[in-house]
This record gives C-alpha cells, structure tokens and sequence, in this order.
C-alpha cells in the first residue's frame, strides 16, 4: 500500500524535480492524447518539442512568444507572493495596448524614434490604472480582487474592440476594425535583423534581474513577502498592507501593460480585436510553474511558449484543433501542482496491517 | 494496583520514530481506573507523541496498547473515542468559522441535533465551572477560551480515559481549583486521567502517579505526593533550574505611560478597553493579569500599533504622543513587543530565522539608501548572534522558523527583541507551551534586562510567573484595568479575586469591598 509520510522539512530536491517530473507526466499524457486522436505521437512530440527549438528562426520565435509571457508572470509573481490574486492581466495587458496603440497612432511620417519610450510608457501606466482599479475598490471597500480583476479583463477587451470598431478605425482600411498600421518610427527596435526579437527580451532580462533583486534583497520586497505569507507578522513588524496590496497590483499592472505596448509596438503593429492572444492568463501558469521565482518563470515562460508554437504547428501539420495549446497549459499545471505534494510529503511502502504488538 | 481488576490503559514497550528524531523509545505505562496519572516532561520529551499514540492519531513503530486488559489497535481518533477515550490538545483543533456548539457537534455522535448539542454543551460547561458561550465563532475566541471549549467537548463524550494536555496555563487560580474539583469527581466515577503537565506543584497536588519522560524514554515512574519539586524537576531535565535572582527595585524615568485608553469594541465578541490607565517605570516589570479574554489581545495591539485606534494621547513614549503610530515608529522610540502567537506572528513560520530578524530588527540589518538593501550576510550574522547569546536550538540561521520547538522559536523572539536593546519591552505569555528551561531562561533575562534599566510590561495567564518576576501587578478583567499591587504585598487570593473585576478603587472602596465579600461568599 502507498502512503504519504509527512517530510521534516520541505524537500529541496523535489522543489525543482516537481516542474520537470510534472513535464515527464504532462508528455506521457500528451502521447496517449496524440493516439487517441488517431495521429502519430512521435510526429506529436516533434511539433510540440523539437520543432521549436530546432533552427535559429524558430529558436527566435520562441523567445517572441515567451517574451511577454515572462514579463506577465514577473509581475504576477511579486503580487502572487504578496498574497494579492489578480487573475486579470490579461485585462492590463489589452489596456497596456490601447493606451500605447493610442500614443502610436499620434506618430506621423516625421516622428523621431523618441516616441518609443513614451508608447512604452503609456504601455505601463494603462496597465497600472486597469489594476489600480481593483487596488482602490480592495481597499476602499474590501471588493474582492479576484473578482473585480477577472472581470474588468472582458471591459478591456469591450473598450478595445469599441475603439477598433469605432474612433481609431482606419479609414483607409476597407471597413476592417483595425486601426491603421503604425507608422515605422513607432516600431519596437529589433534586436537581430531577419528576426522578430526585439528591445522586449532585453526588458524581460532586466526584469528578471530586477525583481530577484527586489524581493530577496531589498526591505520593500521582504515586506511584500511577509504580508503574503504572513499577514500577522505583518502588521506586527508594522508592514502596511495597504501599500503592499497597491504596490503588488500596480507593478503587476505595470508589467502587463508593459508586455501589452511591446506587442502592438512590435510583432502586432496595430490595433486589432485580435490583440488579447491569452498571454495574461498563461502567464498565471508561468508565474506558478517557474516557482514565482524569477529564473524559473525564464524556463516556465520559454516552456509555455512552446506550447504555443506547438499548438499553431498541430494544427498546419496535422490538423490537431488549435485549443491543443490550451490542453496542455493545463495538464501542465495540472500534473505541477499534483507532484508539489512530493515537496512536503515522501510516498513509502507499508504493507497493509501492522499487527498490534509487533515487535 | 488490585489483581483482579484489569488496568484501564497499559502502554507496552511503546516506539516511535521520526525521520529526524526518536520520539518515543520503549516506552511503557500503566494506568489504573480512577487514577489521575501525571505525564511529565520538557517540551519535545515525547509526551505529546506517547497521547497521540494512545489516541490513535499516531501509529507506533513497535509495542502495543492494551485498553482494559485487551490488546487494542486504535487506528484514529473516532475509534479512540468510541471506546471512551478522549483528549483535549495543547494545540487546539477547532474550526475558525464555525460557532463553539457547531465545533462541538462536529466531533460527536451525529445523532444529536445542533440545538440538543448547544444545551447539553451550555448545561456541561456550568456543571463544571467553565465560562463558555456556545454560539461565539472559534476566531473570536482567546486562546484560554479555545482551552475551555476542547475541555467542554471531551467532557461531553462521557469519557473513560481523558488526556489532558497542559489544562491549566490559561486559567484563574480559582478556575483551576475548580477544574481539579471536577477532574477528582471525574475521577471517582471511574474515569482515568491523564495529566501532561510541567507544573509540578499542580502535578503534586493533584496526581496520584507519575511518569516522568527525557528524551523519549521513560526517566522515572514515582508518587508525586512523595517527591519534591526539585527531584521532580531532576528526573524531568536531569538538573534544576537556575534560581532566578530577586531583589529590591530601582526605579527611573517613565517609560510608557497610558492614560484615559478607551477603545470600543471592533466586532460583537472583541472586548472594549474602558479607560485604562498605568506607567512603566525604567527598571521595573509590571505586570498584567488576567483570564484571557479579558481585553489582553486589544490592550496589546494597542499598546504594540498593530492596532492605531487609541485616542490621542492616550499612549505615550517617554512624553511623546504615539497612541496613532505605527509599529516600526514605536521601535524606533524604543518600544520593542514579544507577542503571544509565535508562528505567524512573531515570526513567518516559512522564512527563515535569518529572514526572521527583519521584521523587528531592520534597524540594525538593513541598508539606508533608498532600495533598503538587505545583505544576507548581516541578517545571518545577526541571527547567529541570537542563537548563541539564547541557546536557541536550532539548525542555524537558514533553518525556518516553523522548524524549531516552541520553547527555542520563543528564546529567538525573545533574544531578538532584547537584542534590540529595548528602553521599554512588552512581553505577551513569555512562556505559554515553555518547557522548565526555557522558561527559567526567559524570566532570567527578563530580569536582567530590567536591572539594566529597561521598562517592562509583561501580560501572562500564569499567576506564578507574574509573582515570580513582576515588581507590580495589575489585573484585567472585563475591559477594565485594576490598581496596581506591589507583588511583596499581593497574594494568590487578592489577584485572583481581582480576575473577577471586583477591586476597589479609591472612593467607592466601600461599595466594592461589600461587593467583593459578596463575592466571596457566592
């Protein structure tokens, strides 16, 4: 018979052999999937875990995709270790978008390239007044920010397509709710010619750098930190809740709308109802399966984003529906949060009864 | 012990093994019916692993239990009930949520329904003595209340064995002499108590047998009636505690002085703070007594800033208004707490003790520019000094808080606070769950940092502690805060009448002194 035995303390090993075991299961789950479905599981696995990683141009690919994905789950992960739960960022990030879509289209012919930062700024501050929203109704009236996230991430998507269907449509665009395309000065700078890597990989790095910094090695992190895991050590230590619940959700909302500017700014280059691809709410499972911890969302977001490339290549190839990707976001969740039991607990064998009085 | 009769519990060459630690090796008991069993023990000598087995909630690795005569193999509490044996934990295990009568249906036989449960728990809890409201939620409740209401639930299983982990912490003098009335009566019916205790005056006025366990084994199997604190105290630790020095007070400057406190109640079951009013002096410790429950919680997050809802300038520092200022405001005025609630609150039970330092040290650890630069190695070095200067056991200063025992988590806050050097320390249960050691320790460098002209306010549940080591004494009760009484001229009686609010104050002494011989006589 299998049993769970408590552990002394939490297994090291296990906190990183988790992730990749929940790979292992996620994969052998995956196969049975490509064989149910009647297609060959080798040709599967290829699309999903060879295919992108097997040139320069799909290497790069990659790191487009898992780009926004690890600055999403960068902020995500300062909040969620603060014991604050937006689960909207995918709202942030839409606004993020609106509001450096909205700067790009003030460009004309003879703007400079001075106009990056500030589209990348008005990125930022959409995404922070979208969760800065939730912020002020958590602490004024105690709304719950699961709730008030989640759902101000469908009013973002309205706003989008009310201006896309509306006042930004391009009049020259042959009644397609687009706005028009941004002019070349607005455009994102690339990192490698040939490619579509651009400024975002570097901020994503940075960012990476950064938050590490901020909670393992700054008093304000801590404080973050204590407040999550804490909330008596908290106020006993004399920790403000209220600026840990602010800050957490405005650099989540920062990051997101950050993320959200890098793509209209760059691969998207428009205004599009198609803008919201899911990043926000992948970037939750990013931020999880990468431990919130900073290097691991770099694993976890190059992961997911093969997944992503996984699921449009499933579907030229072979003709697999798209919402595979989806499938396997949430196995891989799935199986992750299954094998973190072995973090705190060890399986062991006992054989069914101990007899009373054995000595 | 009669041939005839079968022992009501027998414990035969119990072992348990834990992956770090052998908690219980061949450890043996016996119990006879109607006896009041003493199990005693330091903090991590095994015995809470010894009931646990007996409960059914542990399983041993070798030996046996025998119940009446018969081997039993208890497999889980609802067995271990079933045949009649019931225990009140230490730590307790109710839901938050829920009201007391609701906690108390949930561990019982699902025939009764809820309104049946709330009479006979009300109806129990007179019979013997203990002040429980039936239909208060859990998460209102004090820790002494929690107490009451897991002593109520046992005794509403009409038990054959109850154990009985440290019962008494949170009582009134009077409320425990009124407990070991009813555990004797209980104990005539023929019910067999088990007593986990390091009190040993309770023990010995009490129990009629002893077991003694040190590091998981059994160290001695004695009369308690014949033996003296100090040999008890020898077989418990293999030494006796350090005495504690006493001597006459110096006093300086005002600390802390409080004045016209009033604050309402936050929710129905909170209690409102009426007026209160007292000082701390340099070099001295008051202290407060009190059945928890009593406004101790509100009358320290007031006094500590984890809460700010004190009227102006009810609450000074050394002159300076701080009855609104946060915690870290009032650290940095010299004001340093030891709370109640270790995990969780005086330390993050996941971090690290390292990490642990910064909640109230970051004064000394963290960097002054604008980022707060926090350098791993100040905090692990700062923690290491605590270690050491406390004997904290611990796996050093990357072990998580949650890993240490109880007694060395509190020596860490307790050294962490009185590192600080504090001008005035607030204490909340300084050793609430402390073995013998540990306690000793902490009272001495309580003491020693009042020689060294720190102002104390230390509020304990533990009568004997507060004679042990205040210089004066207060009492709340009901909200209300008494006069202070100089402990040389105090006694058990004169506090423990003041538990029930009756003190007289000055002008309407006479009214109250009525009141209080009224009292007496009820």
């Amino acid at each position: 018979m299998l049993k769970l035995e408590a552990r002394p303390q939490p297994s090291k090993f296990w906190g990183i052999g988790s992730p990749l075991l929940a790979l292992v299961f996620t994969v052998i789950i995956g196969v049975a999937i490509f064989m149910l479905m009647g297609k060959d599981p080798v040709k599967g696995l290829l699309v999903f875990f060879w295919e992108p990683i097997k040139s320069g141009y799909a290497l790069s690919e990659l790191a487009v995709k898992a780009t926004p994905l690890a600055i999403i789950a960068l902020g995500l992960a300062v909040c969620f270790r603060s014991n604050v739960w937006n689960i909207g960022a995918e709202g942030q990030f839409v606004l993020g978008a609106i509001t450096a879509g909205g700067v790009a289209l003030l460009a004309d012919a003879s703007t400079g390239p001075w106009i990056i930062p500030l589209i990348l700024l008005a990125g930022v501050l959409g995404g922070m007044f979208w969760a800065a929203i939730a912020a002020l109704l958590r602490d004024r009236f105690n709304a719950n920010e699961i709730l008030v996230t989640l759902m101000l991430v469908y009013v973002a998507d309205l706003v989008l397509s009310y201006l896309v269907y509306g006042p930004w449509k391009d009049p020259n665009g042959f009644n397609f709710p687009q706005t028009k395309t941004f002019e070349k000065a607005t455009q994102i700078p690339k990192l490698f010619a040939g490619t579509r890597i651009n400024i975002g990989l570097l901020i994503a790095l940075f960012g990476v750098a950064g938050m590490w910094i901020y909670m393992f090695r700054t008093y304000g992190g801590f404080q973050l930190q204590v407040g999550g895991l804490a909330p008596a050590a908290a106020r006993y230590a004399g920790f403000s809740s209220r600026r840990a619940l602010w800050t957490a959700l405005l650099v989540s909302g920062g990051a997101a709308g950050l993320a959200g500017a890098l793509e209209v700014a760059g691969p998207i280059g428009q205004l599009t109802p198609y803008v919201p691809a899911g990043y926000g709410f992948a970037a939750i499972i990013v931020a999880f399966v990468g431990r919130l911890n900073p290097i691991g969302i770099v694993f976890s977001a190059i992961l997911m984003s093969m997944f992503y490339i996984g699921g449009e290549l499933a579907q030229s190839r072979l003709g697999l529906p798209k919402s595979l990707t989806g499938v396997f976001q949430g196995l891989l969740l799935f199986t992750l949060l299954a094998c973190d039991t072995l973090i705190a607990y060890r399986v062991v064998w006992k054989s069914g009864s101990i007899k009373s009085g054995a000595k | 012990m009669s041939e005839t009769t079968p022992l009501r519990l027998e414990v035969k060459s119990v072992s348990k093994r834990y992956p770090s630690v052998v908690a219980n090796d061949d450890v043996n008991l016996l119990v006879a019916p109607g006896e009041i069993h003493a199990v005693l023990g330091e903090n991590g000598a095994g015995k809470s692993t010894l009931m646990k087995i007996i409960y059914g909630a542990v399983k041993p690795d070798t030996g046996e239990v025998l119940f009446n005569g018969k081997p039993t193999h208890v497999r889980n509490p609802q067995e271990a009930r079933a045949l009649g044996i019931s225990m009140v934990f230490q730590h307790f295990s109710l839901f938050e949520t829920v009201t007391v009568a609701e906690n108390i249906w949930l561990g019982l036989d699902k025939s009764f329904t809820l309104d049946a449960v709330r009479q006979k728990a009300a109806q129990k809890a007179k019979e013997y003595g203990l002040d429980v409201e039936v239909d208060r939620p859990v998460h209102s409740l004090s820790v002494g209340e929690r107490q009451r209401v897991e002593i109520v639930r046992a005794l509403l299983t009409d038990p054959k064995v109850l154990i009985l982990d440290e019962p008494t912490s949170v009582l009134t003098p009077q409320a425990v002499r009124v407990l070991f009335v009813t555990l004797r009566k209980l104990a005539a019916t023929g019910c067999s108590i088990l007593y986990i205790s390091h009190k040993l005056d309770e023990i010995r006025e009490l129990c009629t047998n002893c077991t003694v366990l040190r590091g998981g084994k059994v160290t001695g199997h004695v009369d308690p009636r014949d033996e003296s604190n100090a040999s008890l105290s020898r077989l418990m630790i293999g030494a006796e505690p350090p005495k504690l020095q006493h001597r006459e007070v110096n006093t300086g400057a005002v600390g802390m002085t409080v004045h016209g406190l009033s604050i309402r109640a936050e929710d129905q079951f909170g209690v409102t703070l009426d007026n209160i009013a007292f000082a701390v002096r340099a070099g001295e410790i008051v202290g407060v007594a009190g059945v928890s429950g009593n406004g101790q919680q509100e009358l320290l997050a007031a006094l500590s800033g984890e809460s700010v809802r004190a009227p102006s300038g009810s609450i000074k520092l050394f002159g300076n208004d701080i009855s609104r200022r946060n915690p870290r405001v009032r650290r940095a005025g010299g004001l340093h707490f030891v709370p109640e609630e270790r995990l969780g609150r005086g330390a993050v039970p996941t971090m690290a003790l390292a990490a642990n330092t910064l909640l109230s040290r970051a004064a000394d650890v963290v960097g002054k520019g604008a980022l707060g630069w926090v350098s791993p190695k100040a905090t692990a070095s700062l923690a290491g000094v605590i270690i050491k200067d406390f004997n904290v056991k611990a796996g050093g200063p990357d072990a998580a808080a949650k890993s240490l025992s109880g007694g060395n988590l509190q020596k860490f806050i307790v050294g962490r606070e009185i590192g600080a050097k504090p001008k005035v320390l607030i204490v909340a249960q300084p050793t609430w769950g402390v073995d013998v050691g540990a306690a000793a320790q902490i009272r001495g460098a309580l003491l020693k940092l009042r020689d060294e002209g720190c102002a104390l306010l230390v509020v304990s549940e533990e009568l004997d502690e507060l004679f042990e080591i205040c210089d004066r004494m207060h009492v709340i009760a009901k909200g209300r805060l008494s006069p202070s009484v100089k402990t040389s001229e105090a006694t058990v009686e004169k506090i423990g009448e003041w538990m029930s609010g009756l003190w007289q104050t000055p002008g309407v002494i006479a009214a109250a002194a009525q009141q209080a011989t009224g009292a007496q006589h009820a």
